[in-house]
């Protein structure tokens, strides 16, 4: 209510600016004209005269080009502005009346929202903990760290809840951090692999995987990182590298271990079909759908991976995916087209060529 | 609620421009003072509710209220004070509401003290100053709304950009829009010159105060920008030609060329279709700076966010004003009488070489800014164009602009003498020729542009203390006679001599930072030395340190000369959690004019750090001179006098020439 109020006052003065001129009717003209100013200026002649600062011709010639002007000024100067049109100044005391208000509340309420009060950071530090909600725990612990920026194990609490909230590129930040101020271990490196593949859309980029094969290093029966390092050979076409991966990997694992379904499952892929790797839950999610929802879902993520390139062409393993996911769909045309489109957008640079024309020679396309 | 009144105010702020623009119109039409008045009262009440509007978002931001989205995306709790209230015009929505405050600021200045103004032309100009007003609140409501809101606040904000997190950005932004928008009053005064079909010597007294601020502010701003550039970026560089940088250094040339042709219609009635010109391309270029920068065509550490609906809606703005106030100026401008005439040898004639100068170089900036541009959109090819075109255009314009520039002040109004002026300047000639043998002798025949280059220089401040001389008589006559003379003389003289002395001091700085600059770039570990310019630097170690938003790695480096300890210089490099990304801060020795400059690069696995260490002679001339001009700028304004050019008689000439 309080708000509503003080826009009316608001609205009153602006109004009122608008009557008060209207209001008081004609004054005397104070304002200047052009004459003054020449008047002004035949006095700063003689001023200068007198202060020696030009010469005496000089100064008779201004004269006259400064009268001159001043008879032309005095010719042509306006009538007087006497005259009071009362029927406009009563149209424009309407406009203001009725104009500023309409137009002003028109313009705000789709704008506006009156209904929301004020929220300064002072005034909800005290909120009730339960109340809040998971977003704002999040952004406190944040908050926290960063002000203790060293602390691994906010680091460690952190991370996996920003990668659950879909925060991925956050959450990399936050297990690099873990790692850092926490301490090296196989777990983190391997959660964090799995952060850097969420980032890139569930694709294992080369920096995911060195983050894999480090967790290996440390723990050799990391079972995440070796999952993904498996899926990894799979989305690089080597499907008989991902098969012994994850066949290995059964074998060791005790037979009640959580991820078995989701390996079998993966396997049972592997050997149905050829298509581009999926990220498991999208795999996951595919299961359900029917062939056509499939294929299609397929072709985005294929086209998805295209535009991708189309704006960064410098990924050379993003190419072959490419190019062998065209294949895989039957698309040789598409293929032909993308592999021309590699070959443009890494010209630049030799290294990255070889690397291209060697996997381009590995896929059975021309070298 | 504060947010909600800042909103409201904005809103009826766009009010009563609306009313602004059109009222008074009708007022000049019926001659009824009265509604002429209306303009007065409006822009006055339009102001009062723009800086509410200000001042609720400064507030909003001091308190981190995250319910507004401005606030949420801009700022962060830990800011310290200075960043939350800077920040709040580091981001687009925020930057262009201070920008129309800083134009209802104009207006309800010109209302305020526009008393000698006759009735009719003041309201003219406020009308215009209106409409301009009008489309940019449009805009702030429609696409750059500062107070939307978040109905589920968040609890802490995305942070500022950490380049923006500093001083500069207190200064920089006001300094610059007080600039651009300062052209739009010569804008308002020219549409409205045109509007009225009157126009003469008294319009260029009344615009000259408003023309001369603007510039002030402009070129503080830019230099101000410049230095920014110069200690935050890291790299050293003080002026990229970057297409931002172009944008504002556009309506400056153009802005310097409308103010010594003003100073010709002022004084001698003449070149009256060419100023009012040169007023609409100064503000339409400053619309196309404030386009470039603010539509996301240009990719810089300007554009905080990119929007094509913002794009397509300056782009409306900028044709609706720019093409509507060149239409009206072909339309009207044939019906304007013409001002005296003047012989080609002139003070006149002088400075029609200045503006054709200033505008050609402002037309090369322009292609090269725009050009790469046009080409984008037209055939898709990437090109860019940088310093090397910027260098071969722009200084064989400014190599004899510069020669030019002594002369101008010594010729006479109307018709000149050129070799009497030439006479005149002889002493600075020759100083010039001794700057330039010494400095040959002492470089040993390095470079050998650069002893030209402050050749040029010296014969400009020279020119400039020789106009000076000349005006008081020193060296001719008693030196108490010359003093009273120099106290007697105009301060606008002592402004011209300042500011042309502003562009020569400048111009050394340039030639020296870009000749004889030294750069030592190594890995450096603890207790590494290394040596630049005379000077030796001990790497002592590297501390970590936390700030109030940000950590910090500290290197601290003991700097001596000839075995004398002289400092201790501590750059860093801060990272910044919240948007995870760093920013590098320089350090930087001041020795007289000269500095030395330290910036950190990467950290090598094994605790070595990347160093770059620059010795600059003379650098602090760069910005040294830009200030001298500005100071030259409020003298000229300090002075309230009126100008009259004193035309040299004809009679006197024949004379003289009879008497040969």
């Amino acid at each position: 209510m309080t708000l509503w109020f003080v826009f009316a006052l608001m609205t009153a003065a602006a109004i009122f600016a608008v009557l008060w001129p209207l209001g008081r009717g004609h004054q005397p003209p104070s304002d200047g004209n052009e004459a003054n100013v020449y008047k002004d200026q035949l006095a700063e002649i003689d001023r200068d005269v007198a202060a020696g600062l030009i010469g005496a011709p000089e100064a008779e010639a201004a004269r006259v080009e400064v009268s001159r002007r001043l008879l032309a000024a005095a010719d042509s100067e306006r009538t007087p502005a006497t005259r009071s049109s009362l029927r406009w100044r009563r149209v424009a005391a309407v406009l203001a009346l009725v104009g500023v208000p309409i137009l002003a509340v028109v313009t705000y309420l789709p704008l506006g929202s009156p209904r929301l009060g004020d929220f300064p950071l002072a005034m909800r530090a005290h909120t009730p903990d339960g109340t809040q909600p998971l977003d704002n725990l999040v952004a406190q612990v944040e908050q926290h760290l960063e002000k203790n920026p060293t602390d691994g194990r906010g680091w460690n609490v952190l991370a996996p809840v920003l990668a659950r909230l879909g925060r991925y590129d956050d959450a990399v930040r936050a297990y690099r951090n873990s790692i850092t101020y926490g301490g090296d271990n196989a777990e983190r490196r391997a959660d964090l692999g799995e952060a850097i593949a969420g980032a890139a859309g569930g694709i294992v980029t080369s920096e995911a995987k060195t983050e894999f094969e480090r967790a290996i290093a440390l723990n050799a029966d990391q079972a995440k990182a070796s999952y993904f390092l498996g899926l990894a050979a799979e989305q690089d076409g080597r499907t008989a590298d991902a098969g012994s991966i994850w066949r290995a990997m059964l074998a060791k694992a005790p037979a009640d271990a959580p991820w078995r379904p989701l390996v079998q499952a993966a396997l049972a892929r592997l050997d149905a079909t050829a298509a581009p790797a999926l990220p498991d839950s999208t795999m996951a999610a595919a299961k359900d759908m029917s062939e056509g929802d499939r294929s299609a879902m397929i072709r985005g993520m294929v086209d998805r991976l295209a535009t991708r390139l189309k704006q960064n062409g410098d990924d050379v393993e993003g190419w072959l995916r490419l190019v062998r996911a065209y294949m895989v769909i039957g698309d040789r045309d598409k293929a032909k087209s993308a592999q021309t489109d590699a070959r443009q957008a890494v010209a630049n640079d030799a290294e990255r060529l070889r690397r291209l024309n060697e996997g381009l020679k590995n896929l059975g396309l021309d070298g | 609620m504060i947010a909600e009144i800042g909103h409201y105010a904005l809103v009826l702020a766009l009010a009563l421009a609306l009313i602004q623009s059109t009222v008074p119109i009708l007022g000049a039409r019926l001659r009824d003072g009265a509604l002429m008045n209306v303009a007065r009262s409006t822009a006055l009440a339009q102001l009062l509710f723009v800086a509410l509007s200000f001042a609720a978002l400064v507030m909003l931001h001091v308190t981190s209220d995250f319910s507004v989205v401005n606030v949420f995306e801009n700022s962060h709790s830990l800011k310290p004070l200075i960043y939350k209230i800077t920040g709040v015009w580091g981001n687009h929505e925020g930057s262009m509401l201070l920008w129309v405050s800083i134009l209802a600021l104009f207006g309800g200045l010109v209302a305020a003290f526009g008393n000698n103004l006759p009735i009719s032309l003041r309201a003219h100009v406020l009308a215009v100053q209106a409409w301009i007003a009008s489309a940019f609140y449009l805009f702030i409501l429609m696409t750059s709304n500062p107070f939307l809101r978040i109905a589920d606040p968040p609890i802490e904000g995305r942070d500022l950009n950490p380049v923006l997190q500093d001083i500069g950005l207190a200064v920089h932004p006001p300094m610059l829009y007080l600039g651009y928008v300062g052209f739009s009053i010569s804008f308002s005064f020219a549409i409205a010159a045109l509007i009225e079909g009157r126009i003469d010597a008294a319009w260029a007294r009344w615009v000259r105060p408003w023309t001369l601020v603007a510039w002030i502010f402009l070129t503080l701003g830019i230099a101000m920008g410049s230095y920014w550039a110069y200690y935050e970026l890291g790299w050293g560089g003080w002026w990229f030609w970057d297409p931002v940088e172009n944008a504002s250094l556009m309506p400056w040339l153009a802005g310097t060329a409308l103010l010594h042709s003003a100073l010709v219609m002022e004084k001698r009635n003449a070149l009256k279709v060419w100023t009012i010109l040169l007023s609409i391309l100064t503000f339409s270029l400053s619309l196309l700076g404030t386009f470039l920068v603010r539509s996301g065509v240009l990719t810089s550490v300007h554009a905080f966010a990119t929007d094509p609906t913002r794009g397509v809606f300056i782009l409306l703005i900028l044709c609706i004003f720019i093409g509507g106030g060149l239409t009206l100026y072909a339309w009207r401008a044939s019906a304007l009488k013409q001002g005296g005439l003047f012989a080609p040898i002139s003070r006149e004639g002088a400075l029609v070489l200045n503006n054709l100068f200033l505008t050609t170089a402002c037309a090369t900036v322009f292609i090269g800014t725009l050009y790469p541009l046009a080409l984008e959109v037209v055939t898709g090819d990437k090109i860019s164009v940088g310093a090397p075109f910027f260098n071969l255009t722009f200084a064989p314009l400014f190599v004899p602009l510069m020669i030019a520039v002594p002369f101008g002040p010594m010729l006479a109004w109307k018709r000149g003498d050129l070799v009497a002026a030439a006479q005149r300047l002889l002493a600075a000639g020759v100083s010039a020729l001794v700057a330039i043998a010494v400095l040959w002798a002492w470089t040993g025949g390095g470079s050998t542009l650069a002893p030209l280059a402050i050749g040029l220089a010296v014969f400009v401040i020279a020119g400039a203390l020789s106009d000076l001389a000349e005006r008081t008589g020193a060296f001719r006559t008693p030196l108490a006679v010359a003093a009273r003379r120099a106290r007697g003389l105009p301060r606008s003289t002592w402004g011209s001599a300042f500011a042309h002395a502003g562009v020569g001091v400048a111009l050394i700085g340039i030639v020296c930072e870009t000749t004889w600059n030294s750069e030592h770039i190594a890995t450096m570990r603890p207790d590494d030395m290394a040596k630049v310019a005379g000077y030796d630097l001990r790497l002592d170690g590297l501390t970590q340190a936390q700030g109030p938003n940000f950590r910090e790695m500290v290197a601290q480096f003991t700097v001596t000369l000839d075995g004398r300890h002289l400092a201790v210089m501590t750059p860093s490099k801060r990272n910044f959690t919240t948007r995870g990304s760093s920013t590098t801060e320089a350090a930087l020795l001041t020795r007289g004019a000269s500095q030395l400059y330290i910036s950190l690069g990467e950290l090598t696995g094994d605790g070595a750090i990347a160093v770059r260490i620059y010795h600059k002679p003379l650098v602090l001339l760069i910005w040294f001179g830009p200030v001298l001009m500005a100071f030259g700028g409020l003298l000229s304004l300090s002075d309230r006098r009126l100008r009259v050019g004193a035309p040299k008689p004809a009679k006197a000439m024949r004379g003289l020439q009879a008497a040969e």
